[in-house]
């Protein structure tokens, strides 16, 4: 910690100086967003207040931009998770996937259970499932030097093809007239249901940014972590089981993105059906670096990011501009957010330590 | 690892390094013509759907190669091919001009790959993220100015290359493909001997394995690493035309579908090397025709499978399993002048 002056003991101060780069980095990435609106001959204003309404305007509105932020949290501790160990998880997208046929599985395969055993027992499986496969390239990165950010998108590519051979294999829905590769609809028991707008899946997710909150900054195990992304080489010399601890931090990166898909499952879609989760995976890594990898960050950042999804549609009807903008803006978001001297020179900020994101770097074996 | 270095070298002595690519591509060759001999039109298909599908991954690969070689990491493939795509589709809509298409194609990588190396080279921010932004932004950009109602005016035809292309199996196979194509297997001779027979390429290697060093003996690694970047994306660009202009002719969103990751699997499983490179992204293409084709056929193996083969053999690869692949030793870190 700096030490303080009186002007920073004020906790807005505090508060400010924490959120300025990633609040000015988004101000700036809708400022641009308005100008590629403008010259696609679109008013950015209509737009813009179009995408609230979508995002905000009713309860039905509100339900779906919670629904579009839960996974995003979750993906995003995911990442955030291992880039406090100094790893990227751009497998995110894999483990979530598996998680999601897991648990959509266990959903409709387990008939007579009741709600409050059922729900559980499909959530662990999927966690675990995502857990697993994260372990993969933990291992891999851990013990034989394997880059995981080169393993990790190999096994996107892979569990992507495990869930479309599962899909339109051994657990095809073959009910009916179906002719889709898709599971089958979860039992009623299985459903994560709903309080009044909100969604309960939401509500688990901002208790695990809590949960993964405390275990970084209160327990043992999160100090290690840390300091693993902070200097490997001085924490093995401090005695800590490095090797471990990669590996570690990967499992739980794969278990929260397996969650995250399970949550999708059990409580959005109903089953598993591919082609369903594209992409929340990858929007992790954008979640995960708005929010500065802290998990309340990643929860403030989620909901922007699930407000954008959520309101696009509307915007595309009322103010008929393609929903794709909201793609565009979500990259400048992470390029403004990343490129924080860009933001800082812009607005003459000084540059605050303490906060900045340390990932490997390379595909090395170092 | 002392150990296992010097046995590595002893094995070096004994084994020729072209060894192994040699018989497997021995082995290829009379695969190819067994079943040539047995069913010569699904052979055909197969070896030509072969290279076209290699052909993206080559171009991808070689940008890989350009770039990481410089000391730059390139995830951003992907996008870069994407976007290039992109445009060179949408050029070719609005003027009809295919080689003004490729030109444009191959600019819109290059400029992409700039945009890369300012990312690297001066904001020194990281590489592995700002090849995500670059991706994450070509679907945004390309999704929202795509429209639906465009059409396109035609693709590049195969050009036969006069009698070669009368031989049998290897003659349409090889020498009756569209121009990119020849483009690719050209630019592949050529890379090889830039970066190992021209003063260029070991200058440019040695700012990706020790820029200080580099510096040191007077070459501008800021510059290196620009001119590299963009010749890469250039590269990249090209391979996105030729989903355009060559391969499908349309423009689909999200068209890329991961070629750009693939190619960079594709490199290192070629480890860094453009001929090894190429045939790593043949192999690759190879898995996904027969994939397709076995579709066709109606046999019943999970295709699904079949599809995995090449991410499960780039992860033995790069997890060092299979011969031990390794990156250029500055890869990633931007470099600050003392």
């Amino acid at each position: 910690m700096e030490p303080k002056t009186p002007s920073q003991n004020n906790w807005f101060m505090i508060f400010w100086r924490a959120i300025r780069v990633p609040f000015l980095a988004i101000l700036m990435s809708l400022v641009v967003g308005a100008v590629i609106l403008i010259i696609s001959g679109a008013n950015p204003i209509t737009a813009y207040v179009a995408l609230f309404k979508g995002a905000f305007g009713n309860a039905n509105y509100l339900k779906r931009t919670l629904e579009k932020t839960t996974p995003l949290v979750f993906s995003g501790l995911a990442v955030a998770f291992a880039f406090k160990a100094g790893l990227f998880n751009i497998g995110a997208q894999g483990q979530l996937l598996l998680g999601a046929i897991v648990s959509g599985f266990l959903g409709f395969a387990i008939k007579g259970l009741p709600p409050i055993i059922h729900i559980p027992l499909a959530l662990i499986g999927g966690c675990v499932a995502g857990a697993l496969y994260g372990a993969i390239p933990g291992l891999l990165r851990a013990y034989s030097g394997a880059h995981e950010v080169i393993t990790s998108i190999m096994l996107n590519y892979i569990a992507i093809n495990i869930t479309d051979y599962l899909s339109d294999g051994p657990w095809k829905d073959v009910s009916g007239t179906n002719v889709i590769a898709r599971l089958p609809m979860i039992e009623n028991s299985a459903k994560i249901p709903y309080i009044g707008p909100v969604p309960v899946g939401f509500l688990i997710a901002i208790l695990i940014a809590v949960v993964v909150w405390y275990i970084l900054e209160k327990t043992n195990f999160g100090f290690e972590i840390n300091s693993v992304g902070l200097n490997s080489h001085a924490s093995r010399y401090a005695g800590m089981k490095t090797k471990l601890l990669i590996t570690s931090a990967m499992v739980v990166g794969g278990l929260l993105a397996g969650f995250g898909g399970s949550v999708e499952t059990l409580g959005v879609v109903g089953r598993f059906q591919p082609g369903f989760n594209v992409g929340i995976g990858f929007d992790g890594i954008t979640v995960a670096l708005l929010g500065r990898s802290s998990p309340f960050g990643v929860i403030l950042s989620s909901l922007l990011l699930g407000a954008l999804k959520g309101g696009a549609n509307v915007m595309q009807f009322d103010a008929k501009v393609p929903h794709e903008i909201i793609d565009v803006i979500q990259g400048l978001m992470l390029f403004f957010v990343t490129a924080d001297l860009v933001v800082r020179k812009f607005f003459r900020l000084k540059k605050d330590r303490g906060l900045e994101v340390h990932v490997a770097a390379g595909w090395g074996q170092k | 690892m002392t150990a296992a270095q010097s046995t590595l070298t002893v094995h070096q002595l004994r084994r020729p390094r072209w060894m192994v690519p040699a018989i497997l591509t021995v082995v290829a060759i009379a695969i190819a013509i067994i079943s040539y001999l047995l069913n010569p039109s699904v052979t055909e298909a197969v070896l030509g759907a072969t290279i076209r599908f290699a052909v993206p991954l080559i171009l991808g690969a070689l940008c890989g190669i350009y770039c990481e070689r410089a000391g730059i990491v390139n995830i951003g493939i992907e996008g870069q091919m994407l976007m290039a795509a992109f445009t060179a589709y949408m050029t070719n809509s609005w003027t009809g001009s295919l080689p003004l298409a490729l030109l444009v194609g191959a600019l819109t990588g290059a400029l992409l790959g700039l945009f890369l190396a300012y990312i690297s080279v001066a904001l020194k921010l990281n590489q592995t993220i700002g090849g995500t932004v670059i991706n994450i932004l070509a679907v945004g950009i390309t999704g929202f100015f795509y429209q639906v109602n465009t059409v396109t005016k035609g693709k590049f035809a195969p050009i036969p290359l006069g009698p070669l292309a009368d031989i049998p199996l290897i003659g349409p196979v090889l020498f009756n493909n569209p121009p990119i194509t020849y483009l690719t297997f050209l630019l592949v001779i050529i890379t090889q001997i830039v970066f190992f027979h021209t003063r260029w390429g070991l200058r440019t290697r040695a700012v990706g394995e020790h820029p200080r060093a580099a510096d040191t003996l007077g070459i501008n690694v800021f510059k290196t690493r620009y001119v590299s970047t963009m010749i890469g994306g250039a590269l990249a660009g090209l391979g996105g035309a030729f989903l355009t202009l060559e391969g499908v002719g349309l423009f689909e969103r999200n068209m890329t579908n991961g070629r750009g990751f693939i190619a960079l699997a594709v490199m290192i499983f070629g480890k860094w090397n453009p001929i090894g490179s190429m045939l790593a992204a043949l192999l690759f293409g190879f898995t996904n025709a027969i994939q397709t084709q076995l579709q066709f056929m109606g046999i019943n193996v999970p295709h699904q499978f079949i599809g995995m083969i090449p991410y499960a053999l780039t992860i033995i690869v790069v997890s060092g399993f299979v011969g031990r692949s390794r990156p250029p030793a500055a890869e990633g870190t931007p470099y600050e002048k003392e």
